[in-house]
């Protein structure tokens, strides 16, 4: 028998409103054991799309009052019977809801699972499914119209087109062996360099844009570095402050990194607060300050922050390395004369902003130069745009199938071994789309060529 | 009324290229077999064009013969000219195509039949077939009103099923070639639930080739030396014959546009379903009307003929309009028709009630071949009354079915795509329904079958020992050729520059050497003193085998992922209804076609990936595993 699920279905966050979601079978009969009504009645035997106002109790003391909506199966989201208890929010209360209905017999949901009852009880489709999957995990606007631009088929557009190019090259490789007797064109070497390079051009965009994709998606992995006391600490209180949406307890974290995921403008940082880099001789500071430098090396942004109101010393010497990286410059202090060695940093730097880390409106000219040095400015997030490994794999696979034609054919191969190149590439981008390629071949065969016994 | 005539294993129904093969193999694999035929004389007859191969089809020849079928040696003993098509195109789609004389084929198959063990042929109709309480086939019933008792039937009819011929506005009940059609059956076939289609063909006129100037036609050679279709045919063979070539100009097409509306086709009155493939020659004209021209050929239809067969211009208009358009045409000025040109309908099955073996869900015992299962080709036809001919007489043996998979063969891709895909027109095999082309190819036909062929009964022992001995000798000469190496040498440089490749300075293994696209097995072997005489067939596949070894190793690979999904096996009672998250679509197309493992359930149109991962989580939870 498939068991009843439930879990937390809103952020697991202090909030005016938490909802706890029961789908399976005996959803009602869960339900009915922790939920009784003002009115007195079972949900059990409700109809679709009702709510009733109530009570939660647990082990039969009431602990909070609630609306239950009802959803009969196979109308509701996962297609089984389902009970949406929306509580009061906060995070004990809906904690102890939740291992109500756990006690009373649901068992805890798997991340996805509500998703992946949908998709098998044919609410959805797969790429529905990946598209849900990544609207719930987008954590920022960009992110959000990011997938909602996908579900609307952006980068289905794309890989078709592609697709469409490849096609037509292997369906007239295919009529011209397939119908040798017939004035089917001759295929020639520039007409498959053509084609395939074309196909290659834009798949190798896609790929490229996936990193820049994944920053978005994500969030970008962020390192404040800086000497002692430049106002790192200020810094990361500053993006703090605005609007932090989740604050994370990352495994293995010593005290020497505080990492927070902070939104900025439309952008997501995953910002680690570093020690401070100097030389010591102490050995725990040591310990902490080669952390930084090793965390600042993975990290796909560096924040440097110098203090502009005190004069250039070797410690801040020691920072000038971040530059090799991605970095933005920060000059902090700027309502203070600034004295550091500004010239310095130019040179190293090609991103630098001078701020307060006081004021918050110093967080538009950060948001802005970011965008610069990660040349996320001109990220357009409605263009087609790899959602997942998964997409990225067959992505790629159709790409190397596709340098290979290139190469081969440079190289003199014949041409039947060439097709099984580009029925491969074919294959690799159907993958994605879910379509048969020797059908596809041979339906295109029949509409574009005049061909006869 | 009836009458008692004889108790056989297996009655055969239709002597067409499907019939004679699945005769041959019963017959030969032991069984008591009855061949029942409308006419002796049309026996294995070529109502359309007189050759035999071509692309995807030669491929096909080459798998029947490899199996122990009939067609290549046929072929062989009966060519008039031989054409390897595609050289130059890669090894892949190298397709063997003879231009066949049509009677001495005929007198072939027929003499083969009549001396073969175990086989009765029969002139007469079966009309009706006899069921246990089982509903298993017990009986075949003739015109005469003969019973006769049998333990299965193979139904090859062809065209001949309800056969109706159409000349422009005229229509009239008639198999091919002037043969009657058999009438009786189709009632019968569903009255037992098998749903019967009509499809519809055509073939060209056949002109008299006294009336032809070919002065002012290309002349096409066949191949020099000529390649035989079957690995047991012993050369030298010669061509005998030459074709022509021709095309048609805008003065034919404007005749074609102008009487369009006296076609049965496009004036409505055939609503039967003719091959994408193979379209009539107003088909053409209309759907490619911006073509100045379209190419022709001439094929004589045998030595002692002046009948000759006109290739690519398939028509149903009348006779008027036909004789009209063909003498607009250069070197047809005085073209007098022997035969006129004519679309054909016909009835046949949904090959989707048939399951891999040919055997119909429906009616045990029961098995279809051919173009009666909707396929197009004497070739197609050939191969599925092979397979069907094995499968009967082996179920009837009580041995393990042979089914064949898109792997191993063209003949597994063709019933795989039939039985699983099913087909909306006639089909037709092309190189590009594989998937699996480069090692599905022509040369290799036997190392991929024979093992095959000789389990299962049709490959003597004596001609076994010869393909093992073939296969030891490409064996041993390619492990020598990955160690012999060439040093350079003058000469062996002069060679590689003069074809395109760069010249060596290192002693080099000459297995590299025939891995460069330029060079070949013999531009090569004439620097390697040590090189042993190797006949042709074994020269060819050690030089495909190295050269394309890479792509071979990935088919291989693409074949491991394929074959590990059909190792999913799916019951064949299964209650799709009962599988929640089955598209509509899916579920009704399971329901019925009812696939034996996933790979196939994943080949069936309207199942999508997402309908594949709810199979495959279900059998995983039917074992336990979610």
């Amino acid at each position: 028998m498939i068991q009843t699920i439930a879990a937390i279905a809103t952020p697991a966050a202090a909030g005016g409103i938490s909802v706890i979601r029961i789908s399976g079978e005996d959803a009602f009969l869960v339900a009915d054991r922790v939920f009784r009504a003002r009115n007195g009645k079972l949900l059990l035997g409700r109809n679709g799309y009702t709510a009733t106002y109530g009570d939660i109790y647990f082990h039969n003391e009431k602990i909070d009052e609630a609306i239950a909506t009802v959803f009969n199966a196979p109308h509701s989201y996962t297609g089984e019977n389902v009970v949406e208890l929306s509580c009061h929010g906060g995070l004990y209360l809906t904690q102890e809801v939740l291992r109500a209905v756990l006690e009373n017999g649901a068992r805890m949901a798997e991340p996805g699972e509500f998703t992946k009852r949908a998709f098998l009880n044919g609410k959805i489709n797969l790429s529905q499914a990946e598209s849900v999957m990544e609207l719930i995990s987008a954590q920022g606007k960009e992110a959000l119209r990011a997938a909602n631009a996908q579900l609307s088929g952006a980068l289905s557009k794309q890989i078709s087109s592609v697709k469409e190019e490849l096609l037509k090259l292997a369906a007239h490789l295919s009529a011209w062996v397939d119908y040798p007797e017939e004035e089917i064109p001759e295929v020639d070497e520039d007409e498959i360099l053509s084609s395939t390079g074309n196909a290659l051009m834009k798949l190798e965009h896609l790929l490229s844009q996936f990193d820049t994709g994944k920053l978005i998606r994500e969030g970008i992995d962020t390192v404040i570095v800086g000497k002692p006391n430049v106002g790192k600490s200020t810094l990361m209180n500053l993006l703090s402050r605005c609007e932090r949406s989740i604050v994370t307890d990352i495994a293995g974290t010593t005290r020497d990194i505080v990492e927070e995921t902070v939104r900025l403008g439309d952008l997501i940082l995953r910002v680690s607060d570093t020690a401070g880099i100097r030389e010591t001789t102490d050995t725990v500071e040591q310990i902490g300050i080669s952390l930084a430098k090793q965390r600042m090396e993975q990290a796909a942004l560096v924040l440097a922050v110098f203090d502009g109101s005190t004069k250039w010393s070797s410690e801040d010497e020691m920072i000038l390395s971040a530059g090799e990286q991605t970095s933005v410059a920060v000059i902090n202090k700027s309502d203070l004369p600034i004295i550091t060695d500004a010239e310095r940093i130019a040179q190293v730097f090609e991103h630098v902003v001078v701020l307060s880390a006081n004021d918050p409106s110093s967080l538009n000219v950060l948001e802005r130069e970011i965008r610069l040095a990660l040349n996320l400015s001109g990220v357009d997030p409605f263009a087609p745009m790899l959602l997942n490994e998964r997409q990225r794999i067959c992505t790629q696979r159709a790409a190397s199938s596709l340098k290979q034609v290139i190469c081969e054919v440079k190289n003199g191969m014949t041409f039947d071994a060439v097709t099984v190149l580009i029925e491969d590439a074919i294959d690799a981008l159907m993958e994605i789309t879910g379509e048969k390629v020797t059908d596809a071949v041979v339906d295109s065969v029949f509409s574009n060529f005049c061909v006869g016994k | 009324m009836i009458y008692e005539m004889g108790e056989y294993d297996i009655a055969v129904i239709g002597a067409g290229h499907a019939g004679v093969e699945a005769a041959l193999a019963s017959a030969r694999l032991g069984m008591r077999t009855i061949l029942f035929t409308l006419s002796l004389d049309t026996i294995a007859n070529m109502p359309c064009n007189p050759s035999i191969g071509g692309t995807a089809k030669g491929h096909l020849v080459r798998e029947i013969d490899a199996l122990g079928g009939e067609m290549a040696k046929a072929a062989d003993a009966t060519f008039l000219q031989s054409r390897m098509l595609n050289r130059g195109k890669g090894p892949a789609v190298h397709s063997l195509r003879v231009q066949s004389d049509r009677r001495a084929y005929h007198a072939y198959m027929k003499s083969v039949l009549e001396h073969q063990e175990n086989l009765w042929l029969k002139q007469d109709e079966v009309v009706s077939v006899t069921c246990d309480a089982e509903g298993r086939i017990n009986g075949v019933v003739t015109r005469l009103f003969a019973h006769y008792t049998v333990k299965a039937a193979i139904i090859c009819t062809g065209t001949y099923q309800r056969g109706m011929i159409h000349v422009g506005e005229v229509s009239y009940s008639s198999g091919p070639d002037a043969v009657a059609p058999s009438v009786g059956l189709t009632d019968m076939l569903k009255t037992l639930g098998i749903t019967i289609r009509r499809f519809k063909t055509g073939t060209p006129c056949r002109l008299n080739r006294r009336s032809i100037d070919f002065s002012k036609l290309t002349v096409q050679e066949g191949d020099t030396p000529v390649v035989p279709f079957s690995f047991e045919t012993e050369g030298p063979l010669y061509n005998k014959v030459v074709c022509y070539m021709g095309y048609t100009n805008e003065k034919t097409h404007e005749i074609i546009r102008e009487n369009l509306h006296r076609s049965p086709i496009y004036s409505g009155r055939i609503e039967a379903i003719g091959p994408r493939y193979c379209p009539s020659f107003e088909d053409k004209v209309v759907r490619f009307s911006d073509k100045p021209r379209h190419q022709l050929f001439l094929e004589p239809m045998g030595e002692d003929t002046e009948e000759m067969y006109m290739q690519g211009m398939s028509s149903s208009l009348p006779e008027d309009v036909q004789l009209a358009f063909i003498r607009t045409i250069e070197g047809f000025e005085h073209a007098e028709i022997m035969r006129n040109a004519y679309a054909i309908e016909y009835d046949c099955c949904d090959p989707l009630e048939l399951m891999p073996t040919l055997e119909f869900k429906a009616v045990p015992g029961l098995y279809g071949a051919g173009q009666f299962n909707g396929t197009s080709g004497y070739e197609e036809a050939a191969a599925q009354g092979l397979i069907a001919g094995i499968n009967a007489a082996r179920s009837i043996l009580g041995k393990e079915p042979v089914i064949l998979d898109r792997a191993s063969s063209y003949i597994g891709t063709l019933i795989d795509d039939l039985t699983v895909k099913g087909c909306s027109d006639p089909y037709r095999m092309m190189t590009s329904r594989s998937e699996y082309r480069l090692i599905l190819r022509q040369d290799n036909a036997d190392k991929r079958l024979t093992p095959l062929g000789y389990d299962i009964g049709l490959i003597s022992e004596e001609r076994y020992a010869r393909f093992e001995a073939k296969m030891k000798q490409i064996e041993q000469e390619i492990a020598r050729l990955e160690k012999q190496t060439l040093p350079p040498s003058k000469a062996l440089n002069d060679m590689l520059v003069s074809r395109g490749t760069s010249p060596i300075s290192t002693g080099t293994h000459i297995a590299d050497l025939l891995r460069r696209p330029q060079l070949s097995y013999e531009n090569v072997i004439q620097f390697d003193a040590s090189a042993p005489l190797l006949p042709y067939a074994v020269r060819e596949e050690v030089a495909i085998e190295i050269k394309y070894a890479g792509y071979i190793q990935k088919q291989l690979a693409q074949v491991e992922q394929m074959r590990r999904l059909e190792a999913k096996r799916l019951p064949v009672n299964l209650d799709y209804e009962k599988i929640n998250g089955l598209s509509l679509e899916a579920r009704e197309k399971l329901q019925k076609i009812r696939p034996i493992n996933i790979g196939q359930a994943s080949r069936i149109s309207g199942v999508s990936p997402a309908d594949v991962s709810v199979l495959l989580i279900w059998l995983q939870q039917k074992e336990g595993k979610v």
